[in-house]
């Protein structure tokens, strides 16, 4: 009996070390060019591009997880995943519950966009539910209408539902061009976006830090924000 | 899928549109549709299974069984379905993995339950981190089944409980008065006869059930609301299928297929119900009865 336990012990011990090179991504899909699904059906854009290199050279295994944006954070602490990197900005409210990787993105610029350039933003705002700019748009004393995706937020402008819609600009830029314009100025908002973990794996954070760390030092880490948000964007 | 959709920018009218419904996100959308019906075909027999068995618990003349089967229709019943589809899954997968983590896991002095945070170790977690996505997707999916199944069991168990109660006492009498035990009674004379009173119930939790199922899109099954939504909403260039808001027209297709679908239902459960009819001494029993004579 002693034998068996020992036995059956010492195989759950090194399946949990087999078991450690697997990594779950959870991301959105739905938020280009951070993260979206391509026309194959693959999770696809940057932070697919980042997070697949950072694997690649920490010697894990990933699996991308596609997760609605609100309940991002929940399924990420019940353990249906082990990362979240979904474009999600470090902020401190956020960081009682979760661990972040120091930034990949440095902190960007946010910004309206409505049917016309001088539209009322102290108006009716929409934002999507559980991001910065919602809590922004909430304290700026505009009327705040919250939205599940982002999509939604531009298609409630767009049906005049609502007066702008305020997001992260990058995230904005395609949809502004013949029926949607820019509105007021950028304002910067959050500490850049990072990793986000659960607070009790230290241990991949350490991993992901040191290699963001050298990707930011050999500049392979802003060519890429280069190639898939433009040349104007905010490097480190 | 085709050769010809190799370089979509260079498409027009309808090869655009050809190769645009056969890409690959169509196809997982497509799939989706399959994935409904599994749901459905999966569901309506084990939520039988469940109905059943809370019924004859229910008419059981041992009160603790009884006890079971009247608590559970009544507490499935007075909570609302989508706060059972958002509980089940959840304390399923976290009792589950909660077991597993007694007898899989190296004892620690580490709680599972801490800081918000839910966590066994990785030889615990069901499904293995490890496995394919496809056994992820699996899993939800069963989980879901569970949910449905113990909704919508409770909702047929009351159904089947007053179909049983509607067979004429003179039926069953008749055959006891043969010398039939309440075993043989049962299974020969009550189970027969009740389903023609319990079919416009159970047609009615059916045609309920289909409509239940967008519920999939809540436990994060990607069904056919996700894709829907998803390859409706605005594609940007950086989509190799540019295209403004569509969704309309996905929920529209939506819209279609569920009315077709409980149509189709309709039509076979008014034939089910006309067979079951047959040589009952119901009012459709009778109309047959003299329409053939």
């Amino acid at each position: 009996m002693k034998k068996l336990i020992l036995t059956a012990a010492a195989l759950a011990l090194s399946t949990g070390f087999a078991m450690a090179d697997t990594v779950r991504i959870g991301t959105e899909g739905a938020y280009p060019p951070y993260n979206f699904i391509n026309d194959k059906g693959e999770v696809d854009g940057f932070e697919r591009e980042l997070g697949d290199l950072l694997c690649e050279k920490a010697g894990l295994t990933c699996e991308w997880v596609t997760n609605e944006w609100d309940s991002i954070i929940p399924n990420l602490l019940s353990g249906n995943y082990d990362t979240i990197i979904a474009g999600m900005s470090i902020t401190d409210e956020r960081m009682e519950t979760i661990d972040f990787t120091q930034n990949y993105i440095p902190p960007a610029a946010s910004a309206y966009a409505a049917l016309s350039a001088d539209a009322d933003l102290s108006g009716v705002v929409a934002a999507q539910v559980g991001t910065i700019q919602a809590d922004y748009v909430a304290k700026s004393g505009a009327t705040l209408l919250e939205f599940a995706t982002l999509d939604d937020t531009v298609a409630a402008v767009k049906n005049g539902e609502a007066d702008a819609v305020f997001a992260d600009k990058d995230a904005l830029a395609p949809f502004v061009g013949s029926d949607m314009s820019w509105a007021g100025d950028d304002v910067p908002l959050g500490g850049g976006v990072g990793i986000g973990m659960r607070k009790s794996d230290a241990e991949l954070k350490g991993k992901f830090d040191a290699l963001i760390t050298e990707m930011k030092a050999d500049g392979s880490l802003n060519a890429m924000i280069k190639k898939w948000f433009g040349d104007e964007a905010t490097v480190f | 899928m085709f050769e010809s959709c190799a370089d979509p920018s260079q498409l027009e009218g309808l090869n655009w549109f050809l190769c645009y419904l056969t890409s690959g996100k169509h196809m997982l959308f497509y799939t989706s549709f399959l994935v409904v019906m599994a749901l459905m075909v999966i569901t309506a027999p084990i939520a039988l299974m469940f109905g059943f068995g809370g019924a004859l618990a229910a008419r059981s003349h041992v009160a603790p069984l009884r006890w079971l089967g009247k608590g559970y229709t009544a507490m499935v019943r007075g909570v609302p379905d989508i706060i059972f589809f958002l509980f089940v899954p959840v304390a399923m997968d976290q009792g589950l993995e909660y077991l597993r983590n007694l007898y899989k896991c190296p004892p620690t002095d580490a709680p599972i339950w801490a800081n918000n945070e839910f966590n066994v170790c990785a030889a615990a977690k069901l499904p293995l981190s490890t496995s394919p996505q496809f056994w992820h997707e699996a899993y939800g999916f069963a989980l879901a089944v569970i949910a449905f199944s113990i909704v919508f069991g409770a909702f047929a168990a009351n159904v089947l409980y007053g179909a049983m109660n509607a067979v004429p006492r003179a039926q069953l009498e008749t055959a006891e008065a043969y010398g039939m035990s309440p075993k043989q009674v049962r299974r020969r004379i009550l189970i027969p006869q009740m389903w023609t009173y319990a079919l416009p119930g159970l047609s009615n939790l059916w045609l309920i059930l289909i409509k239940a199922t967008p519920l999939l899109f809540l436990l994060g099954v990607e069904d056919i609301v996700y894709w829907a939504r998803e390859l409706g909403s605005t594609k940007s260039a950086i989509y190799d299928y540019p295209h403004p808001d569509w969704r309309v027209w996905y929920f529209l297709v939506l819209l279609f297929y569920y009315l077709g679908m409980t149509r189709i239902s309709e039509i076979y459960l008014g034939r089910l119900s006309a067979r079951l009819s047959r040589g009952q001494a119901t009012m459709a029993g009778e109309a047959m009865r003299k329409a053939g004579a």
